[in-house]
């Protein structure tokens, strides 16, 4: 039988139990290992020089001192800090620390401070990356190099250190080497490691990442089409909603200016999955990407949806999630449209008017042409709310006031070349494809106006391109 | 150096950048292929292009993707690669 104790200097309980040690150093072989001093404890000759933190970092010691117990040279048992009954029952000496209080916490190990264990990992071989490395000699600057390689979206970039990405990588419990998918355009296998690579120079934090990996699952989800969405000439990009306590727990921004700046979770999320698609699967601008115009929400575009109104079902459970699930949810988008009705004081008057204003995504011609998700505001919500309505007649009465006389949209009708196919003249014809229209609560007070975001013009060919969605793992 | 280093965050792939074979010079004999991309229009404007070269004495073949959404299949690709001197991509919204 044999001990092993780890100490540091910096700690008063490690200084405490000094006596301790001597005691039973006379009894049973002990090595000492000090976290930051070797010469301490000096009344027992020091210890063996850890400040690597390769031996606590091996041995897992969360706190100091860590008293281990050693058997044939397996560990049998351990204790930390100062509790003398625990002492006394790892050693088996019924003496041990007369004189001493009976308990007194011990110290954070050195090996456990903020992003030590990452640092530890790297350089014990726990974690091995295998992205090619690029040195960034002392007279450049990374973020310039980053622009150099053609990494970046045209924004600054966190650069990509083994540091940084052994921290992202803290933020799921996936294997670095799993494959996620092919990623378009040029379908090359991203991992995890790449994909956390990307979330670093998104600005991601580690919690943030199963949300990331989550995204990338779901866009590569063969009905998504991202391939297509990326090459289309259209606006559109892809719209990550987040649903569920994951928002909460990562600090999303469901409130004010929801659709806007200043949300690190909101702004990095959906940026991190547009340079996953640049930087691994080749999709760039004015390349693959034709967009005529693009949209700003190419950048990034992620929100959450708010769910602070017991009253209100989230979308993900409309969607057939179970209540509670984190979620992703993957939309075809373009830019924002505002769109104001501060008379409608009756839940009627309201659905026909957001309707009305629906009718324009894309064409007010067009029907089942491309899909659109209403960001309701709470105070156009209130005013449903106050009515009793709750999603499912607010979606309904929606689906009613979106049904428009097909002679009025034909081809040609109004004096407009655009329209529908001129059989359905005679047809009531709805706006969008059953499950086209998202309804998301999300936004701050004090506005009696929504927000539309309109949808790809290949959500015609709606077999081939759904909205799809995905549960956020770990 | 000073010792930083970042990683790669692209597919670390290089593409192998293959010189496109030159249009032929003289059409006769030729077998041109007409690849719709399946949006609303490209058929019209596919069968238009075939009079005419039909007119010209051309041997026609008509392929389609399945939609326009997503790439090509890799057998339509190699039906196209096998059989055709020449393709026209048609757009046509």
């Amino acid at each position: 039988m044999e001990f092993l104790v780890v100490l540091k200097r910096d700690c008063e309980t490690c200084q405490l139990v000094e006596p301790v040690l001597a005691g039973l150093r006379d009894e049973f072989p002990l090595t000492l290992y000090s976290q930051d001093d070797p010469t301490f404890p000096e009344g027992l000759g020091g210890a063996l020089d850890d400040t690597s933190l390769e031996k606590s970092w091996r041995l897992g010691v969360d706190t100091v001192p860590t008293l281990v117990r050693i058997e044939n040279g397996q560990e049998i048992s351990r204790t930390e800090g100062w509790d003398c009954a625990e002492w006394v029952r790892v050693t088996g000496i019924k003496t041990l620390g007369e004189g001493l209080p009976p308990f007194q916490p011990g110290c954070g190990s050195i090996s456990v401070e903020p992003g030590m264990p990452e640092r530890l990992a790297l350089k014990f071989g726990a974690l091995t990356l295998v992205s090619r490395v690029i040195e960034v000699d002392e007279m450049d600057d990374p973020a310039e190099i980053a622009y150099d390689q053609g990494w970046t979206d045209g924004l600054p970039i966190i650069p990509p250190t083994d540091l940084r990405i052994a921290r992202m990588l803290t933020g799921t419990t996936r294997d670095p080497g799993e494959i996620l998918g092919a990623i378009p355009p040029n379908l090359i296998d991203c991992t995890i490691e790449k994909a956390a690579v990307n979330a670093v120079m998104a600005g991601c934090r580690p919690e943030y990442f199963p949300v990331v990996l989550a995204t990338v699952e779901a866009a590569l989800k063969p009905e998504f089409s991202m391939h297509g969405l990326l090459a289309t000439l259209w606006f559109s990009g892809p719209v990550v909603i987040v649903n569920g306590p994951i928002t909460k727990r990562i600090g999303m921004n469901w409130g004010g200016n929801v659709l806007g700046q200043g949300n690190r979770a909101n702004a990095t999320i959906g940026r991190a999955l547009q340079l996953i698609i640049r930087n691994v699967g080749g999709g760039r601008p004015r390349e693959i990407d034709r967009s005529v115009f693009g949209n700003p929400g190419k950048y990034t575009f992620c929100f959450p949806e708010d769910e602070t109104d017991a009253d209100w079902t989230p979308l993900n459970v409309a969607r057939g999630h179970a209540p509670g699930t984190s979620t992703v949810t993957l939309f075809h988008g373009d830019g924002v449209q505002g769109l104001a009705d501060q008379k409608s004081r009756d839940a009627e008057s309201l659905a026909r008017s957001l309707a009305m204003g629906l009718c324009a995504v894309c064409h007010p011609k067009l029907a089942q042409w491309s899909n659109a998700i209403l960001v309701l505001s709470p105070d156009h919500y209130n005013i449903f709310k106050n009515h009793g309505w709750g999603r499912a007649k607010i979606e309904a009465a929606l689906w009613e006031a979106l049904k428009r006389p097909g002679r009025d949209l034909i081809t040609d009708a109004q004096g407009i070349g655009v329209g529908i196919d001129p059989s359905r003249a005679n047809e009531m014809v709805d706006k969008f494809h059953p499950g086209g229209l998202l309804v998301v609560r999300a936004g701050g007070p004090g506005g009696l106006f929504s927000a539309v975001i309109g949808g790809w013009t290949a959500h015609r060919k709606h077999e081939e391109v759904q909205i799809v969605s995905k549960e956020i793992g770990t | 150096m000073s010792g930083y280093t970042m990683r790669d965050p692209t597919a670390e792939t290089t593409a192998v950048r293959r010189n496109r074979i030159p249009p032929k010079a003289v059409l006769a004999n030729a077998t041109i292929g007409l690849l719709s991309i399946s949006k609303e229009r490209s058929e019209e404007f596919l069968d238009t292009v075939e009079a005419q070269l039909t007119k010209r004495g051309l041997k026609i073949l008509r392929y389609a993707k399945p939609t326009h959404t997503k790439p090509a299949p890799e057998s339509v690709i190699q039906d196209i690669v096998e059989h055709c001197d020449v393709i026209v991509e048609g757009l046509a919204d």
